[in-house]
Order: structure tokens, then sequence, then C-alpha cells
């Protein structure tokens, strides 16, 4: 294979239809608007962004799951509409926060059947899942019934059917949502393994945690209403903002005062604000320091006191509210009061 | 890569995906906890409706059972209950893969052959079906006195004739898992209800010409219709001259119009199929769970 990109797209879109109830009415919901992405083999990649920003999708389309409304995509030189024949057997996917699997079939006998629809001969099945199944901490459970597993530890089998057929592209979907932190470290850390264990491989992951994206990947995508916002590595991103001044001031109630008070002043670019109880957290991005003492008038004149105030790095979060205007946790709460 | 070596792809990921689905279909078939819900289910349900035909036969022709019409009643009936088996066993899988075991997005976007994998689902089926057929014919010889002359049976048409009809009965299965992919509620077994509805129109249970005439074509254009008339010719000669229907037709016509009719069933059950798991895929229901 001489392709350059493991995975690639062009103005790739996604309509989906919605009927709305009894109504005959169809609405249509833009889940991923002229994505155009360039992963390179070797490079583990990541999409970053809020609940409904479209990675899902993205990752659906990439997998031939679901058809493109519009644009291309291909993934190991194969386009995932016309060539889908040729895409899957270099391909495997897991989505984390679900729990899929033969209740009734130990948890060999599921990745083994996998492992058959791959044409992995037996022998050699079997040895690579007692391997992973080691590496997650189910070496115990290779004879248990898949069902009685708790929805943890059948992530954990799932992610093992991921890795079981050496993909030369894996699409891991939120891999450690509703997983303990100590068990989230353990998939993160085997990721990174796996992926520097051979050039060949490619592994793009989607994730709205932070640190996750931070941490673990190369490059990072961030997605927000079905639109790649900003793609490059974490530090790049960070970079950013590095002219920024970035300020963390925790208030006691702040008396009605809200973001839409702040961004109003002068040099300042963005705020986020966090409600607490009995006192609130306030995130600045400002042009320069100087800004700041503007900020610390507004609330000594609403009678609001001060009770920290510290200056930080950047993060990746800064660079998501920086391109968006909103934290994701603010996107998805007011998602949920929607709901 | 060369079309000589797409074609050897294809054809192990055939028999790779037949194999496995046939064996997970197997393990989910036999997973009878109960032995005992087993036996109801394969041995006392078929015996159950079976007598209830008997019954009502009894009572309808006061007790007639040297007629060719028992025969005729008591084998259609019993391989009938292959259609149900077979068709169901197939087009469930879609239902059971991506509601109950959330595992349907996962094997499509591996390197399966689809369609063969789900009538590899079915195997299991078949063969839970064939016990509960083997057991109705049998009691209905040890009991009831079902005329089958083994001297007179032509064996080998009757197996060629079997094997044809459960290949017909999977494309048929097949097109009613394409319709079950684009259904997202799932309504129960869509495969049960059809063939439910073709019970009537099969002559399974009486001659097509009961019927009234404007719902005559419809059984006409049912494989199902000849290949029930074949089997139990094949075991029960004399059944052929008793009814008006099929009886100007000789075996060898029967199996020609059998074939032909499989072979246009499977080219429409190639083509729905196809075209649904298009959509499908174009709206997203491939992993579309219906939540109740
Ligand atoms: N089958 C569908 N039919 C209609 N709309 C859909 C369908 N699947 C997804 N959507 C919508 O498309 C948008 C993108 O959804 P998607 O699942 O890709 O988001 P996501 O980034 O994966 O979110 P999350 O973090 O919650 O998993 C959302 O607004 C969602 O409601
Ligand atoms: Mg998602």
């Amino acid at each position: 294979m001489s392709q350059q990109f493991s995975i690639e797209t062009q103005d790739l879109g996604r309509v989906y239809k919605i009927r709305e109830g009894k109504k005959k009415s169809v609405k249509t919901l833009v889940a991923l608007h002229d994505v155009n992405l360039q992963v390179p083999r070797g490079e583990l990649f990541g999409l970053l962004g809020p609940n409904g920003a479209g990675k899902t999708t993205l990752i659906k389309i990439l997998t031939t799951l679901l058809a493109p409304s519009s644009g291309w995509a291909r993934v190991s030189g194969y386009d995932v509409v016309r060539e889908a024949a040729q895409v899957r057997p270099r391909i495997n996917m897991v989505s984390g926060g679900e729990s899929s699997g033969y209740g009734l079939l130990t948890v060999r006998e599921n990745l083994w059947m996998f492992a058959q629809f791959y044409g992995i001969p037996s022998a050699e099945a079997n040895r690579r899942i007692r391997e992973l199944l080691q590496v997650v901490g189910l070496a115990d459970r290779l004879n248990t019934k898949s069902s009685d597993l708790s929805t943890g530890l059948r992530q954990k089998m799932n992610i093992v059917r991921g890795f079981l057929t050496d993909p030369q592209v894996l699409f891991l979907d939120e891999p450690t949502l509703g997983l303990d932190v100590g068990a989230s470290r353990d998939v993160r850390a085997f990721i990174r393994r796996w992926i520097e264990q051979e050039r060949a491989r490619t592994v793009l992951l989607t994730t709205h945690y932070m640190i996750e994206a931070d941490e673990l990947c190369d490059r990072v995508a961030i997605i927000n209403q079905g639109r790649v916002l900003a793609c490059d590595s974490p530090a790049n991103l960070k970079r950013r903002l590095q002219r920024e001044a970035i300020f963390q001031i925790e208030t006691s109630s702040p008396n009605g005062l809200s973001a839409r008070d702040f961004e109003a002043l002068p040099g300042v670019r963005q705020v986020a604000h966090h409600p607490g109880d009995g006192k609130a957290t306030f995130e600045f991005i400002l042009d320069a320091e100087e800004v700041v003492g503007a900020i610390i008038n507004t609330m000594t004149t609403k009678g609001v006191r001060l009770l920290n105030l510290s200056k930080r790095e950047p993060t990746l979060e800064d660079v998501f509210v920086d391109l968006v205007g909103r934290s994701m946790e603010e996107i998805e709460s007011a998602d949920k009061e929607m709901a | 890569m060369n079309s000589k070596s797409a074609i050897s792809n294809l054809n192990s990921s055939v028999w790779r995906s037949f194999r496995t689905a046939a064996w997970l279909g197997w393990q989910i078939e036999s997973n009878w906890t109960d032995p005992f819900l087993f036996a109801v289910y394969s041995i006392i349900k078929p015996l159950a409706s079976a007598m209830i035909l008997v019954v009502m036969y009894g009572v309808i022709t006061h007790g007639d059972f040297a007629s060719p019409l028992f025969p005729y009643i008591y084998l259609g009936n019993a391989f009938y209950i292959y259609v149900g088996a077979v068709m169901t066993g197939i087009s469930w899988a879609v239902v059971d893969d991506r509601e109950h075991y959330k595992t349907l997005k996962y094997i499509y976007t591996a390197p399966t052959h689809f369609p063969t994998y789900l009538c590899g689902r079915g195997v299991a089926r078949f063969l839970t079906g064939t016990f509960s057929v083997v057991i109705t014919i049998v009691c209905g010889i040890l009991f009831l006195h079902v005329p089958i002359d083994f001297a007179a049976m032509d064996v080998p048409l009757f197996v060629v004739a079997l094997l044809i009809g459960v290949l017909m009965l999977a494309m048929m299965g097949l097109l009613l898992a394409g319709v079950t992919l684009l259904t997202v509620h799932h309504y129960g077994a869509v495969g049960e209800a059809v063939a439910g509805a073709l019970y009537l129109f099969s002559g399974a249970i009486f001659p097509l010409d009961v019927l009234p005439a404007f719902l005559r074509p419809l059984g006409f254009l049912m494989p199902i219709t000849y290949w029930l008339e074949l089997l139990r010719r094949t075991l029960v000669g004399s059944v052929a001259q008793a009814f008006p229907t099929l009886a100007g037709l000789s075996n060898a016509q029967l199996f020609a119009i059998l074939l032909g009719l499989t072979a246009l069933f499977t080219a429409l059950a190639a083509i729905v199929f196809r075209w649904c798991e298009l959509r499908a895929r174009e709206r997203g229901l491939l992993d579309r769970v219906s939540n109740y």
C-alpha cells in the first residue's frame, strides 16, 4: 500500500431526515458539514467535541455503516461507499458506553466468533484472545458467559474485539466511556502502546474528555455542530492561545453577574461561567493581562467577593471555548435543558 | 487485486460467514436452559396443531380417514413447519442482532457476506424444524394411519425437492430480512406473520380450488404450492389423482416449475435485499435501536 493517508475525507457531509411525530413535516438535521480530514498512517488522531457534534456520525461513515450525503471518504486508500468490501477487512470499530455481544456465549466464544468473520485461524485467534484479555485484566473471565459480566467488563471485551483482528485502521468511539478511572488509564496506555508497536497502524478516536485528547492523541480535530473548527497537535492548538492570558476567578455568590456582563468589557475574548453552590467560577480568555483589572472592578462594584484568582496555561478546553464561544460543558447542559 | 483473487476472497468470506453464522444460530437455538421448554416448543406445539387439524378433519368428513384428502392435509401441514422455521430464522436474525445483542453493526462492518450470514443464522431453525417435521410425520404414520407406502416412495426426488424448497424458503426469508432492515420498530417476527398468511394460499391444508377465484393466482405464483405438492406425491402417490388443481401436471413438470420459481425468487430476493441494504445504509438504520 503506497497511499499516503489512512483516512481522507473531502467535503464530507451528512444530513438526517427527521419525521416529527404524527405530523408529516420532515425536518433535516445537518450532522456533518464539509468535513475535510487527512490522517496519515501511524497517527493516533482524536476527534474532540460535545454531544451531538457529529463524531459518531463520522465514524459510522468511515466504517461503511452509514452512507454520506455529500463528499467522499477513503480509508486505507479505498472509497467507503464504492469499495466497502475492500475497506472492511482492514478496519475495526469499538463503541464505548454500550453493552453489545451475545450474552449466552462465553467471553472467549464471543471473541472467537468475530475472529472467524475476519478469517483468523482458530489457534491464532485463541492466542490473541488470551493475550489481549490479559492486557485489559479479563484473563480470569475467559470462560464466563458474557451476560454475567458487568457493563464495564463487557466494554473491555468489546475493546478486545477491536484489537483482535489487528486492523490497519481502528476506530474507537469514546472507548473509555463508562470505565472507571483505573481502567480508562489502562486502556489509554494500551492504545498508545499498540499504535507504537507497528508503524502501519492508525487509530481514530472520539472523545469528549479533554485529557484524553490532550495526552493521548498526536493530532486533534475540534468539532462542533458538524464542522471541524481546528485540526492540529494539542501543543500547537494550545500555542494559539499563548499570547492571551487565561484567568480563573472564584467568587462568592455572583449576585446575578453572568458571563454576558464581562463580554462587553474591552479586551475580554471569552468568558465561561461555572455556577456552583454558593459560589461561582469564571474563566476568562483575555487579550492581555491588564484587562483583569477591569474585571475585578466590575465584580467589586456588584459586591461580589473574590475568593481566588489564578492565571494558568491554556488547555484544550480553552481552545474549544475560544473557537466555539462556549465551553463543552455549557453546550451539553444547554442540550439537556432543551431535551 | 486481480479478479481471480477477488473471487476467491469472496468465496472464502461467503463460506466463513455461513459457517460462523450457523454455529452462532445453533448456540442461540440450542440454549434451552430448560429441556422441558424445548420439548414443548419442538414436539408438543407441532403435534398439538396437527391434532387440531385431525380432529377438525374427522368432524367435517365424519371420520373418512381413508380419503386421499387426509394425507394431503396431514403432510401439507407437517412440511409447512419449514416455512415458518426457515423464513423466521433468517429474518428474525436482523431484529435479534440489531435490537437484542447490538452486534449487527459489528457484523455488518466485518468482512462478512451479509446475506450469507443471515442465511447461516437460519440453519439452526431448519434443524429444529426438521425435528418437528419428522416427529409429526412419524406420529401420523404410527397413530393415525397416514398411508405412506415405503415401496412406492420416490426417495431421490423427495430429497432433491426438499432441499430446493429449503433454498427457496431461505430466499424468501432473505427478502423479508431486507424488509426488516428498513423497519425500525420491531413488529415481532415478520417471518412468522408472512408464514401464517401464506398458509392459506399454498395448498397446505386444502387444494387451491377451494379459494375464491380471485385469490387463486396468488397461490399459483407461490413456489411453496408446487413444493408441497411434490413432497406429498413423492411420499403418497395417490394424492396426485385425487385433486384437480395440479393433477394435470406430472412430477417432472412440477419439479421444473419449482426450479423456475425458485430461480425467480432467488433473483428477486437478491435485488430486493440489496436495495433494502443500501436504503438502510443511507438512512442509518443498520444500528438503529427502537428503545422498546
Ligand atoms: N439516526 C439518526 N437520525 C436522526 N438524527 C441523528 C441520527 N443519528 C444522529 N443524529 C443527529 O446527528 C447529530 C450528530 O450526532 P452524533 O451521534 O454523530 O454526535 P456525537 O458527536 O457522536 O455525540 P455524542 O458525544 O453524544 O456521542 C446529533 O444532532 C444527532 O441528534
Ligand atoms: Mg457519539
